[in-house]
């Protein structure tokens, strides 16, 4: 049985070495070769229309060596907060736990909960409160950051965010659905992580 | 083939009560909205309105809309 193992290894890894992993690929393409090729086999005289694929920015390739920033875009729906910023380190509020993401860090995507992205450049720290959002973590050292709210701390009102989760915490003990209970849940989830926003 | 785990996911306790995570999404925005100081809570919740109208379908003809606007209708 075990003699055939070998074998089965070899068709195995020969199968996954058709596919590159998106650690190393090269920069995308920006045109689909194969449509214009067949296009000027048949109307040789008109240039091919062109794609949408030519109208994107091309992904760029995997640099062979770390570089030395990260690129971070930080977007809201209704702004763009960092737009292509070179920094040293972000860390992020995955809910995983807080993740500092340097340049180099392995692709990753990370659901957000609410909690504090802080943007490290030389000596300057700039922090933000997130309510959730995702950061998709390129090969590349680029980041992407995508959230539906996102405050600087110094915008947020102690008073209100006491009172909010005085008010959950109250809800969450007499809710009686499950729905009830997990709207409640939330509110008291993202009122303490204001309230540690504040206070740490 | 390897289906032998059916959903052995563990599940985030809103989506086992049910809720989508859009859903989810926005009521945490909507909740740190509220929390603002002043002249930006104002700008915020101007962000948060809604207006959307939505007919049923029935024998090729559109129902009655209805209508959820937080705009005043004109």
């Amino acid at each position: 049985m075990f003699r055939q193992a070998p074998r089965l290894l070899a068709r195995a890894t020969s199968i996954m070495r058709a596919r590159s992993f998106s650690t190393d690929l090269p920069a995308a393409p920006t045109s689909d070769s194969s449509f214009v090729e067949a296009w000027k086999k048949v109307i040789p005289n008109i240039d091919a229309p062109k794609t949408p694929l030519s109208f994107m920015q091309p992904r760029p390739p995997t640099p062979p060596s770390i570089p030395g920033k990260l690129t971070v875009n930080f977007v809201l729906p209704y702004q763009s907060e960092l737009a292509a910023k070179e920094v040293d380190m972000v860390i992020i509020p995955a809910t995983t736990g807080q993740m500092g993401v340097l340049p180099g860090h392995v692709a990753t995507i990370a659901e957000l909960k609410p909690g504090i992205l802080s943007v490290h450049e030389g000596n300057d720290v700039t922090k933000y409160f997130v309510s959730s959002g995702f950061a998709f973590i390129h090969a590349n050292s680029i980041a992407d950051v995508v959230a539906v709210e996102a405050v600087p701390i110094d915008r947020i009102d102690p008073a209100l965010v006491q009172k909010g989760l005085a008010d959950f915490t109250q809800k969450l003990s007499t809710a009686s659905t499950d729905l009830e209970k997990a709207e409640a849940q939330i509110g008291v989830d993202v009122h303490s992580a204001l309230n540690s926003a504040l206070t740490g | 083939m390897a289906s032998a785990a059916g959903s052995s996911a563990a599940v985030p306790f809103w989506r086992a009560a049910g809720m989508t995570y859009i859903t989810y999404s926005n009521i945490c925005a909507s909740l740190v909205r509220n929390c603002l100081k002043e002249p930006y809570k104002t700008e915020a919740l101007t962000r948060e309105k809604v207006h959307f109208a939505v007919s049923k379908w029935a024998d090729g003809k559109p129902q009655k809309p209805t209508i959820r606007s937080d705009t005043p209708e004109e």
